[in-house]
């Protein structure tokens, strides 16, 4: 099969940073990782052409993904090849963007990244595999892409064994035995000691390596943080009741406690009611604010986040996450206490 | 509490219901605001201490 590989500015060779506002532009020729990628493919595959483009074009410009589909086609290839990302954001996004797009095109499309790359949830019809989270782990990542390369291309589709991630489309197929005689024969496997034996994989987490304890709390800045929607009345920043979006921090300073009335919950999962008769019954403000005055802890970070885990993605959940830890260590807090609805 | 320790979630504090975890409805307000006293006490005594792996804190007495 005739391959096109999509890369950024930098795998390129064009330059950093500087070059990430670049258009789309083509070369002749397997490129930066393309050509280890072009060697591991051997004579069954030739990559005929680089389409290369600067990352902050790709991937903040809505048109960039049309306008670098033109010159994937333009080169005659049927199948396209975009990254290997990693976990970089902006590229990432650009190579689920562009595999999406030569999808539908009818191409046969492959984009490569991190797992956790914001990118993955571009790519959707067209699979991704996962890679390493550097370009340390290039060596093994284009080994991978080369084997999901060929296995597209003899027209069969990946599978998480071949590091397929993000949405795995659904497909019927006739089972070899109806559902009652999978299900016993399941049960039977359970009982005979493979405690993960399934039909349906529940999504996988993750794990996160726990803080170090706090030496002193009364001498510790910590902060309070919600996922149960709590805002204040009006809900000023109009925070979703259910799968939200977005994020928010509201002030605490000056306020003893919470009243009913100053603070609701928008939660969408359950009775507010008695919520909102006492928000402290989600953001303990009162009690913490006695715990400070008697010493016990040292200073309350004098603002709180919040946001509605309420059919909220476990993506989205965690970079909401990844932000606040981000943000609460920048404002030098040591510890949080997130209540959970 | 089973999902949190599901989810990986480092240090955990059981309370008594979704829509109130830090509250207690059946309870009178002063015995409401000794039990959110008590389960912010538990929290505290979480964060200082080390854990592995996700770990229950039970709110239990506490001497302060």
């Amino acid at each position: 099969m005739k391959v096109v590989h999509y890369v950024n500015q930098f795998f390129a060779g064009v330059g950093g940073e500087e070059k990430a506002t670049v258009g789309p532009e083509v070369r002749e020729a397997p490129t930066g990782p393309g050509r280890k990628l072009a060697s591991l493919l051997g004579d069954e595959h030739q990559i005929v052409a680089t389409v290369f483009c600067g990352d902050d074009y790709a991937a903040s410009n809505d048109a960039a993904p049309a306008e670098i589909l033109e010159l994937i086609k333009a080169t005659g290839a049927e199948m396209l090849v975009s990254g290997p990302a990693f976990t970089s954001g902006r590229y990432g996004i650009a190579c689920g963007r562009v595999a999406a797009a030569a999808h539908k095109a009818g191409l046969v499309a492959l984009a490569a990244m991190h797992a956790e790359n914001p990118g993955v949830a571009e790519a959707a019809p067209a699979p991704v595999v996962a890679t390493g989270l550097t370009a340390r782990e290039m060596g093994a990542t284009l080994e991978k892409v080369a084997l999901a390369v060929k296995k597209l291309a003899s027209g069969q589709t990946l599978t998480p064994e071949d590091g397929l991630v993000g949405s795995i489309p659904r497909r019927n197929r006739l089972a070899e035995s109806n559902a009652a005689a999978r299900a016993v024969d399941l049960a039977l496997t359970r009982l005979a000691g493979d405690r993960s034996a399934t039909e349906i994989p529940m999504p996988d987490f993750g794990a996160v390596a726990p803080a170090g304890p706090v030496t002193d709390p009364s001498k510790a800045l910590i902060a309070l943080l919600t996922e149960g929607g709590l805002v204040p009345a009006g809900n000023p920043g109009r925070l979703e009741s259910a799968r939200a979006t977005k994020w928010l921090r509201y002030p605490l300073e000056e306020l003893p406690g919470l009243e009913e009335g100053s603070h609701v919950s928008v939660h969408g999962g359950f009775s507010t009611v008695v919520a909102n008769e006492n928000p402290n019954r989600i953001l303990p403000l009162d009690v913490a604010r006695e715990l400070k005055d008697e010493g016990a802890i040292g200073s309350l970070y004098a603002e709180y986040f919040v946001t509605t885990g309420n059919g909220t993605s476990v993506a989205d959940g965690a970079r909401y996450g990844v932000e606040w830890a981000a943000e609460l260590r920048k404002q030098g807090v040591q510890a949080a206490i997130l209540t959970s609805t | 509490m089973p999902i949190a320790i599901r989810v990986g979630a480092p240090r955990v504090v059981p309370t008594r219901g979704i829509p109130y975890p830090t509250g207690d409805p059946a309870l009178g307000p002063k015995e409401e605001k000794a039990w959110r006293r008590l389960l912010v006490q538990t929290a505290l005594r979480a964060i200082s201490t080390p854990v592995n792996k996700p770990t229950v804190f039970k709110p239990g007495e506490l001497t302060t």
